[in-house]
């Protein structure tokens, strides 16, 4: 197994855990700042590839379907806070997981009402496809170098926003002391629906970033809900730092154990045993990983100690 | 108002008579429909057992379901092809004998149940609910990936299996074996509700520092009631691919987990009934709004909103009013 | 001299630069109230917690019955004979107030694992749920939702949760506070009674009653015990005058 693999694996790992990041920040915050757990931010991811995909198919720009992608989430997440989430502040998780559940429902089955059930097709633009040559001669799909760089530099915008800025004390003060900043005269519940909207718009974006390497369909969103509350729950809820370790963690663990696990075990099995076990054991290697960093920390990596 | 008792009575002797009068005009299907009712209902039942009384919000249960399906399954598809299941260290034939299944599903779900549950209960609130969503997904991906047996594709199970004295392929037989069970699985979740333990677990819920304070230990009482609940899915996951003479990944999936936590809100949380109630609603709807419109998730999905708003209690709550403390 | 029931040595408990307990030694001997005073924020919270065993101490020992129960969790306290009421109400709000005593009496024989036989249907279960609740005064309200008791009630109630488990020693928080004079007078007069089933340590504001009930009187400020000694030693004392009034003076 060459040098040249490895590094590929690594960098696929890098591009699927810095897409996850941007649904776990999303999450992250929302809980961390409103204390709801939000089932539907897969929908969001969704919508942002399905928005993503009609307005390129208009238009043929791939700018302008991002743009369209994080607007479209971010009108579908105020929407969702306004006339639901709200409502459910208050309350305990079941509810939030149930009534979050229903928007699920609510969302799929109406995006396969509207765009039918067949998936679509987010073609990478011409500018940005294609491979390119790295130091050592490793050739490597461009757009998905891409992808790892918005990853990153939104990552960076997203921890100068929280340091940094006015939102950012407010959003970081929302977590500690709900009460405290409502004296302080800050609007809570346009703070909430800022903060709901933020999060949306950036699964939006992750869903039509992702929609161009992989088809955009119905039930899409869900599988990368699950795996951003496993980075979530190893990262430590409502700390991005945490989700951007924990979502590097769980994409490099997902993708080099899919490849080479199998590999290893073929070094003492036969092939084709080797290849089923090797598989169903890396299908498996996360939740393994999450288990672990469970027994070690029950508050993931950098959660709030009780 | 009705009394709870009055309605739970009134709900079983509808389920009950409603497969009997379709027997008597030949409808089959009528018969497997309630069938797929009582065996959901008793998949809820079993959450209801951590949820209602424990408090604990898992959102993972499809893993019991799943691994009761597979149980069933895995003994059923080796001894249809004359297969033994393995050979080392010791022999183990499949069987087709429900009784044995039923028994190997129930204590590999428990064992299933007390492993995720010592994980997940180090955690609590929204932490546990995403943990035990993760093992669910676990053993989905799980078994995609396990070609052995079927992988995506599930496993076909040729004929139903048997069970002693009984002719299973009748569907009113097998229904009646579904039907015996959940009465007997409500009247254990009745007892078990109102006995020391229940009483104990009731308060985990509420006040686990109490509980602690008068000496026991609340982790270890969720933990039982964890396990428990497993069981019953599980027993009820070894039904249901008995009823379809199929199993497939779909039994693991998250959306299995998420219905049947709708069943036991649409029924009403923490009621005995609740579970019956919700999944036959279920079912009905199912049944219903899908003949009329491809797109019926969408009601669903909006009924469900409105139970969450308006109707805390679920339909239980709405008929029979706020529980009554036992007397 | 007989051997106190339980104790505490040097006990020592920061949270950053803030000594919350600050070396702090005190003892409860058989059929006697210690009560614990001082002004908001002397630690007194701290200081129960790790009694009881909610919060591991920095240094120091905790021992109950001459034995070393510093390295034991809540359970393994509760077990071996601490008898706790929260200052504020840890009861099962859902459940009845009979419920919440049969929660005792389970606690008392030790074992949860009775999964078939109704606790209603235990006799003796249930005359020790009953006989707790007759000794509070809340025999009427065997069957009221827990969450309909008055704020007073809830008091009882703790105290009557605590009587189930015979506990070797009882460790009160608060138990007079939002309780009217009425109530109040009454559960003086139970706790004056109780003394001799178990000793109190008696965490309180209520200066009325500490001075009643008080056999001994232990004065926390700032985490650290300034004077202890009885009702009037500590109503002479210039020590403690000063710590409460020292400020406005």
């Amino acid at each position: 197994m060459s040098t040249i693999l490895i590094i590929e694996q690594i960098l696929n790992g890098l591009q699927s855990g810095i897409m996850l990041f941007l649904m776990a920040a999303g999450l992250t915050l929302i809980f961390g700042v409103m204390g709801l757990i939000n089932l539907a931010h897969g929908s969001l991811y969704m919508i942002g590839a399905f928005a993503a995909a009609a307005v390129a198919g208009l238009t043929g720009s791939f700018v302008l379907a991002l743009i369209a992608a994080m607007a479209a989430a971010a009108i579908a997440g105020v929407l969702v806070e306004m006339l639901v989430i709200r409502r459910l502040y208050a309350t305990d998780h079941l509810d939030q997981v149930l009534a979050t559940f229903a928007l699920i429902l609510i969302f799929s089955e109406g995006t396969r009402w509207v765009f039918g059930s067949f998936p679509l097709f987010l073609d990478i633009p011409d500018y940005l496809s294609g491979p390119v040559t790295l130091p050592g001669g490793i050739q490597y799909p461009f757009y998905r170098l891409v992808l790892i760089c918005v990853g990153l530099l939104v990552a960076a915008g997203l921890g100068l926003l929280i340091t940094r800025t006015r939102i950012g004390i407010q959003i970081r003060a929302g977590e500690n002391d709900r009460e405290m900043i409502a004296a302080l005269g800050v609007d809570i519940s346009k703070l909430y629906t800022l903060v709901f909207a933020l999060g949306a718009a950036l699964a939006g974006l992750a869903g039509a970033l992702v929609g161009a390497i992989q088809s955009v369909q119905v039930g899409m969103g869900e599988p990368v809900l699950i795996l951003a509350f496993v980075v979530i729950v190893i990262g430590g809820i409502g700390s991005i730092k945490g989700a951007l370790i924990g979502a590097l963690l769980v994409g490099l663990t997902d993708t080099l154990g899919g490849v080479f696990l199998p590999q290893l075990f073929k070094l003492f099995m036969e092939p084709s045993a080797a290849q089923s076990s090797g598989s169903a054991l890396a299908s498996m290697a996360i939740y393994i990983l999450m288990g672990a960093v469970l027994i070690w920390r029950p508050t993931g990596l950098f959660g709030a100690r009780p | 108002m009705i009394r709870e008792r009055t309605l739970n009575g009134l709900v079983l002797v509808l389920l009950l008579a409603v497969p009997l009068w379709a027997m008597f005009n030949d409808q089959p299907f009528t018969i497997t429909l309630a069938t797929r009712a009582v065996i959901f209902a008793l998949a809820a039942v079993g959450l209801n057992i951590a949820l209602g009384l424990g408090g604990l919000v898992s959102l993972g249960h499809a893993a019991f379901f799943g691994i009761g399906g597979y149980a069933m399954g895995i003994l059923a598809h080796h001894a249809q092809t004359y297969t033994p299941v393995m050979e080392l260290p010791f022999l183990i034939e499949g069987t087709k004998s429900m009784p044995v299944i039923w028994l190997v599903a129930m204590v590999t779900s428990g064992i299933a149940a007390f492993l995720i549950g010592i994980l997940s209960l180090r955690t609590a609130g929204v932490y546990f609910i995403m943990i035990t969503l993760a093992f669910g997904q676990m053993f989905y991906f799980f078994s995609i990936s396990w070609a052995a047996y079927g992988g995506e594709d599930g496993l076909l199970i040729y004929v139903r299996n048997d069970f002693p004295g009984l002719n299973t392929l009748v569907p009113i037989n097998f229904f009646a074996i579904c039907f015996t069970i959940l009465c007997l699985v409500l009247l254990l979740n009745g007892l078990l509700a109102r006995s020391p333990f229940g009483l104990a677990l009731n308060a985990a819920r509420q006040a686990p520092q109490r509980v602690q304070t008068v000496g026991l230990d609340p982790q270890r009482l969720k933990l039982v009631a964890f396990v428990i609940s497993g069981v019953i899915t599980g027993l009820a996951g070894a039904l249901f691919a008995d009823l379809n003479r199929f199993v497939s990944p779909t039994m693991f999936s998250w959306q299995m987990s998420g219905e049947i936590m709708i069943f036991i809100i649409l029924g009403g949380n923490a009621r005995l009934c609740g579970p019956v109630v919700g999944a036959v609603v279920f079912v009905m709807l199912e049944h219903f709004l899908g003949g009329l419109s491809e797109y019926w998730h969408i009601y669903l999905g909006a009924l469900l909103l409105l139970v969450v708003f308006f109707a805390r209690g679920g339909l239980v709550g709405l008929i029979a009013g706020r529980e009554v403390a036992h007397d | 001299m007989t051997e106190p029931i339980l104790a505490t040595h040097s006990l020592q408990k920061s949270f950053g630069a803030l000594m919350a307990t600050d070396d702090i030694s005190i003892d409860l001997y058989p059929g006697e109230i210690h009560a614990v005073i001082g002004p908001n924020g002397a630690g007194k919270s701290t200081l129960i917690a790790q009694i009881c065993g909610g919060l591991k101490p920095d240094a120091g020992r905790v021992e109950l019955l001459g034995k070393d129960v510093t390295l034991t969790n809540t359970l393994t306290r509760a077990k071996a004979g601490i008898g706790r009421t929260f200052q504020i109400s840890a009861l099962a709000m859902e459940d009845t107030v009979l419920q919440n005593v049969l929660l005792g009496a389970v606690g008392d024989i030790g074992s949860p694992w009775r999964f078939l036989r109704p606790v209603l249907n235990d006799g003796s279960l249930r005359s020790k749920a009953a006989d707790a609740l007759k000794r509070v005064g809340l025999q009427d309200h065997a069957a009221t939702r827990t969450s309909d008791l008055s704020h007073g009630q809830r008091r009882q109630l703790e105290v009557a949760v605590a009587l189930t488990l015979k506990p070797k020693a009882f460790v009160m928080d608060e138990p007079m506070a939002g309780l009217g004079a009425e109530g109040s007078k009454t559960l003086t007069g139970f706790l004056d009674g109780l003394r001799e089933e178990a000793p109190i340590l008696l965490v309180e504001h209520d200066m009325d009653a500490v001075f009643a009930l008080a056999d001994r009187i232990s004065v926390l400020v700032y985490g650290k015990i300034i004077e202890t000694g009885t009702v009037d030693q500590i109503k002479s004392s210039k020590a403690v005058r000063e710590a409460y009034l020292g400020g406005d003076a």
